[in-house]
């Protein structure tokens, strides 16, 4: 356990060093958030109700954590740095655990950053606000692994186009943070469900809510997610230490 | 007694046979040089010797642990500089030091007393909180192989440890390595036939994957009929490789 937390505490400081870090985990969804509701205010539906709004927008906050996980284990993957590491007592699990345990409480400081805006905005507070920002830790997790298996395999500039690119904007439209999937048809509402993003934001809004209606669910398949993803990125870590040629 | 017995050793890329049938022995406190032209398979022997590629075939036992049965014993004892510099580049060469120190199990006390222990060693006063990444490739290279150094290893592994140096500082970290003689095993690969003959007691000779001598730098003359060092080195490589 020892080695994990000197680890982590590497990685906190590889993190926060980084001004990439500082932009997109701490000030890009606060001010997507008082974009979003300042259009809001001219835009009709639901969706754009700071407490619809709020847990989409911390949800899709979130995606950017798989950039950062991807960009440090490809960036380390990139230098003899980790070749060094891998010949030191660590396991592939260390690695795994001593790169996802930084991002988690800074996932948690991004939500709150984003309810704290959103209680700025006009959005009552209550115990179910705090039940909505601890509830946003499994989505963190699932971001988080996404990002691990992707630096596990890939380069950091592929990391940046499959993380960066395409993931912030597949979880943004497969999601339903912005609008009801159901908008653009039945088919596509449920190939977004067999995703995991649409149940990390309904989860979300569910805590905001109170409304537990399918929070089982919501939560089975984001955790389920972010489990298969760790064990997955955990084997592609284990495969690249030893065959690294 | 010998701190390294490999047997049998061989490692395939694809049709490309990295590591032939090695069989090499190095006894406690040498340090012993790895000598070859590119491809010779220096590189992957100390990848496989530090546990970073598994061999196809064969054995190697450093200090008695098998690196294929007890990996993680063998990387207890070991550590290694890379041939790239390998440092956290976001991390000040105290942070880099003391993060290898505390991760090879050393408490917070032991990882001070070794970081300020080495920063006096090398000479790294002046850049010991400064940003690695931003240092000079000299400096980068000497902060890589105190990293190396702060666990304390039975063996140590230098990739080519003066690649890209200037003449001053590669006169320097020979100094240093000298001064480690007897202290530790040092098994270390180069391309300078200068630098195999002032530090290594002994030299393996490796072309094609295979070793094809072993001995003191003298021995290998005596045994070619070369007067210089190089030109034993040339011969011995056509051989292996006509062979």
């Amino acid at each position: 356990m020892k080695r994990i937390t000197v680890f982590a505490h590497r990685n906190v400081l590889e993190l926060l060093r980084d001004p990439l870090t500082i932009v997109f985990g701490a000030a890009f969804p606060v001010v997507l958030l008082l974009l979003l509701t300042l259009i809001s205010r001219n835009a009709p539906g639901d969706v754009f109700k700071i407490e619809t709004l709020t847990p989409g927008i911390a949800t899709f906050g979130l995606s950017f954590f798989s950039l950062f996980a991807g960009m440090l284990v490809s960036k380390d993957r990139s230098t003899s740095f980790l070749m060094r590491l891998y010949a030191s007592p660590l396991t592939s699990t260390d690695f795994i655990l001593g790169y996802t345990l930084p991002l988690l409480p800074l996932a948690l400081v991004q939500a709150c950053l984003c309810y704290a805006a959103a209680l700025a905005l006009g959005l009552p507070f209550s115990a179910a606000t705090l039940r909505a920002i601890v509830l946003d830790l499994p989505a963190a997790l699932l971001y988080i692994a996404l990002g691990l298996l992707a630096g596990s395999l890939l380069n950091d500039k592929q990391v940046g186009g499959l993380c960066g690119a395409l993931l912030t904007n597949v979880s943004a439209l497969c999601s339903g943070a912005w609008f009801p999937l159901d908008l653009v048809g039945k088919g596509f509402r449920t190939a977004c469900y067999c995703l995991p993003f649409a149940h990390a934001v309904d989860l979300g809004r569910a805590a905001l809510s109170g409304n537990y209606d399918g929070f089982g669910i919501h939560l089975a398949v984001v955790c389920g997610y972010a489990a298969a993803l760790i064990v997955l990125s955990v084997v592609a870590f284990r495969l690249k230490t030893t065959e690294r040629a | 007694m010998k701190a390294i017995r490999t047997t049998d050793l061989c490692r395939s890329f694809g049709d490309v046979r990295a590591v032939d049938h090695l069989d090499l022995s190095v006894e406690s406190g040498e340090i012993f040089a790895l000598l070859g032209v590119n491809g010779a398979g220096k590189t992957t022997t100390i990848r496989i010797l530090s546990c970073l590629l598994r061999p196809d075939s064969g054995d190697a036992e450093l200090m008695g642990h098998s690196i294929v049965r007890d990996p993680t014993a063998v990387k207890q004892i070991i550590n290694l500089s890379p041939q790239e510099t390998a440092v956290a580049r976001n991390l000040s060469v105290r942070e880099n030091l003391h993060l290898i120190a505390r991760i090879y199990g050393c408490t917070k006390n032991e990882a001070d007393m070794r970081t300020n222990e080495l920063v006096n060693a090398l000479e790294l006063h002046d850049v010991a909180s400064r940003k690695a990444g931003t240092l000079s490739g000299g400096y980068q290279r000497r902060v890589s192989i105190a990293m190396a150094l702060i666990s304390k290893p039975q063996i140590l592994f230098l990739d080519e440890p003066t690649l890209g140096l200037d003449v001053l500082a590669r006169r320097a970290l020979w100094k240093f390595i000298e001064s480690l003689r007897g202290g530790m095993t040092i098994i270390l690969t180069t391309h300078s036939m200068e630098e195999a003959q002032a530090l290594s007691d002994r030299i393996g000779i490796l072309a094609g994957g295979r070793l094809r001598a072993c001995g003191t730098a003298q021995e290998l003359m005596s045994r070619t009929g070369k007067d210089t060092f190089e030109d034993a080195f040339v011969q011995l490589v056509s051989e292996g490789e006509s062979a």
